[in-house]
């Protein structure tokens, strides 16, 4: 049986539902995030897991017990928030004290406790110091041991890093991760940043709409999603609607070109589909005028190029699409702006989605494991 | 560095604000210290006679302690419930302003004769009593005061991510509102006690009128018949009014830093 599980969590204000019945559950030690765009609802999943608001339906069930009804005093939940949440009126000290004092615990043990938490999030220099004289980074790591500091059940972490600056918020996920890691801690994550997610979790919910649209490890989301939302929202991906014409070669109709792709083996002949390609997977060249595409290829011209530091990203204007590819900044130096180019679409390594179904009907899950 | 300096025409108007409040001061000090037989500076006869009254000390007792009581049950009555109000029932906020600017709209005279009528078969240790009637029109008189500076406060904090933290960390609400609220708006609490410190000080209309003995009917009667003391009975109560304000300060401040305001949800 999961630790942490939310069962079919329905929420609603007024006519918008925020949740649509979702399924979640979590192994001991175990840290998961729930991603998504804002409103799909993933912090409202979070705030009813904390206790701040109440599910229509469905359940929230901990360690075997059930917490639907339980207040938020009383459920042992760490909460690390979005917005900077230290008391200003106590020290950072106090401030990690503060849950080990509601719980009257002595005071030798609380001061050990403190120590130890503030040398673990790399503040043991700063304990006498108040919110406003500590940084944003600093204030959060101070979040996050106040939060460990009640040995929580889970711990609950609402998008910390998103008012941090972009080097503090890559050394403080490695952070959150060594803690998480090193304490064995359940974790429930909410970010909308897909590179966080993918980063620091041992699995990842995809949401959007109140309900969750994919719920696999790192690596499963990014090779292979679920759906056509999750495609796009993990990382970028090139999407060409295609129609399957031959099932038993694998072969698509993309527009007027005709594509070979090994998804598309056992498909029926006339099914829509939607082909999907990572930017990486695309091979552009130089065309020749008036030479033949060859195989697997679309035709097209190179409308921008962004610098991304080791690779370039082209984004190339095709007849019936538009397309993304990444490559070695020197390699994509030959191809400058308005030159035409030839991408080469892999047989191997392509996704394909049914565009006819429902979204979740490729063989992947859809939330609960 | 560069020097800060101060702009002539800052200075004019410092002096200019200065010599409005200091004129009538030193006005008074002047006249307070004539004599009373001959009216010639300079004697303290007038403070000698003031000091030595016991219907001096007992009154500004009285109107002190009233301040006192106005000032705890306003807090107790308010910071609750305006801490409700934003956290829970936001709608209501402008129902609340509405009702704060009641006693503004309404003269204390109308106040009076309407708290009068309207406590009239209550029991006698509240309507007889300054403790009970006075501090109860006391606190409809203050709660504008009050109402506005507290509103204020509690605006200037994230108060949805504290209770949230706090109760997250095992907090009931008892706990949650005198540890982690009350504390970040104290600044808030103490202007709101520190004006209604003032106005009870120097309510004369409700006290005469329910024919309750506080400072400022006692100024009144001393002002009818003995100007050298009434002078120096307005320069003590000014400073009476003052050294209060300190004390409320000095009490109030406690040890923590002030408080930060926090993010915005």
């Amino acid at each position: 049986m999961a630790y942490l599980e939310l069962r079919e969590l329905r929420r609603a204000f007024g006519p918008v539902v925020a949740l649509d019945g979702i399924q979640v559950e979590l192994e001991t030690g175990e840290f998961l995030s729930l991603l998504g765009p804002s409103g799909c609802g993933k912090t409202t999943a979070l705030r009813l897991v904390a206790g701040f608001d109440r599910p229509d339906s469905g359940s929230i069930v901990v360690d075997g017990k059930d917490l639907t009804r339980v207040s938020p005093s009383r459920r042992d939940m760490g909460m690390v928030f979005q917005a900077y949440s230290l008391f200003p009126n106590m020290t950072a000290e106090q401030n990690v004290e503060f849950g080990l004092r509601i719980r009257k615990n002595r005071r030798a043990a609380r001061r050990k406790r403190v120590s130890e938490l503030l040398e673990l999030v790399g503040l043991g220099h700063a304990g006498k110091r108040y919110p406003h004289q500590l940084s944003g980074g600093m204030q959060q790591r101070v979040a996050l041991a106040r939060a460990l500091a009640i040995e929580p059940r889970v711990l609950l972490l609402d998008e910390p890093l998103s008012a941090l600056d972009a080097k503090v918020r890559v050394q403080l996920r490695e952070e959150i991760r060594r803690i998480q890691t090193q304490l064995g801690i359940t974790t429930l994550y909410v970010t909308h940043d897909q590179e966080e997610a993918l980063s620091i979790s041992d699995h990842v919910a995809v949401m959007s709409s109140g309900r969750v649209e994919q719920l696999g490890t790192p690596a499963e989301m990014y090779s292979a999603p679920a759906t056509p939302f999750v495609a796009e929202f993990i990382g970028t991906m090139n999407r060409l609607e295609a129609v399957v014409v031959d099932g038993e070669r694998g072969e698509v109709e993309h527009g007027s070109t005709r594509l070979t792709v090994d998804a598309a083996q056992g498909r029926t002949r006339g099914e829509r589909v939607l082909v999907l390609v990572r930017p990486e997977l695309l091979e552009l060249e130089a065309s020749t005028d008036g030479g033949a595409a060859g195989e697997n290829t679309l035709r097209g011209e190179v409308l921008t190029q962004t610098f991304l530091g080791p690779v370039t990203r082209l984004k190339v204007i095709a007849p019936d699409a538009e397309l993304i590819a990444d490559m070695s900044t020197a390699r994509a130096a030959a191809l400058p702006i308005g030159s035409r180019v030839v991408a080469h679409v892999p047989v191997a390594g392509t996704r394909l989605l049914s565009l006819s179904e429902e979204p979740a009907s490729d063989g992947q899950d859809r939330g609960g494991r | 560095m560069r020097r800060r300096w101060i702009a002539p025409s800052a200075i004019v108007w410092l002096l200019v604000a200065a010599a409005f409040f200091l004129i009538p001061l030193i006005a008074t000090l002047l006249f307070s210290l004539r004599s009373i037989q001959t009216g010639k500076c300079c004697s303290g006869a007038a403070y000698s006679l003031i000091v030595h009254d016991h219907q001096f000390w007992t009154t500004v007792r009285l109107s002190f302690l009233l301040s006192l009581e106005t000032i705890a049950i306003s807090l107790l009555l308010l910071v609750p419930t305006v801490y409700w109000v934003h956290l829970k029932l936001p709608r209501l906020r402008p129902v609340l302003a509405l009702m704060a600017l009641v006693p503004f709209v309404v003269p204390p005279i109308v106040l009076v004769v309407g708290l009068l009528n309207l406590y009239k078969g209550a029991p006698s240790w509240f309507y007889d009593k300054p403790y009970g009637f006075l501090a109860a029109a006391y606190v409809i008189l203050a709660f504008p005061y009050m109402y506005f500076a507290l509103d204020a406060g509690f605006r200037s904090i994230d108060l949805h991510t504290l209770t949230e933290a706090s109760q997250s960390l095992g907090a009931n609400w008892r706990t949650t509102l005198t540890r982690v609220i009350l504390p970040n708006i104290r600044v808030a609490a103490l202007g709101g006690s520190f004006l209604t410190l003032a106005i009870v000080m120097g309510e004369f209309t409700i006290a005469s009128l329910s024919a309750f003995k506080t400072f400022p009917p006692y100024i009144q009667v001393i002002n009818e018949g003995q100007p050298y003391e009434a002078a120096a009975l307005s320069l003590l109560s000014f400073l009476i009014v003052w050294a209060a304000m300190l004390a409320l300060l000095f009490v109030g401040r406690g040890r923590s830093r002030p408080a930060q305001v926090a993010a915005a949800r």
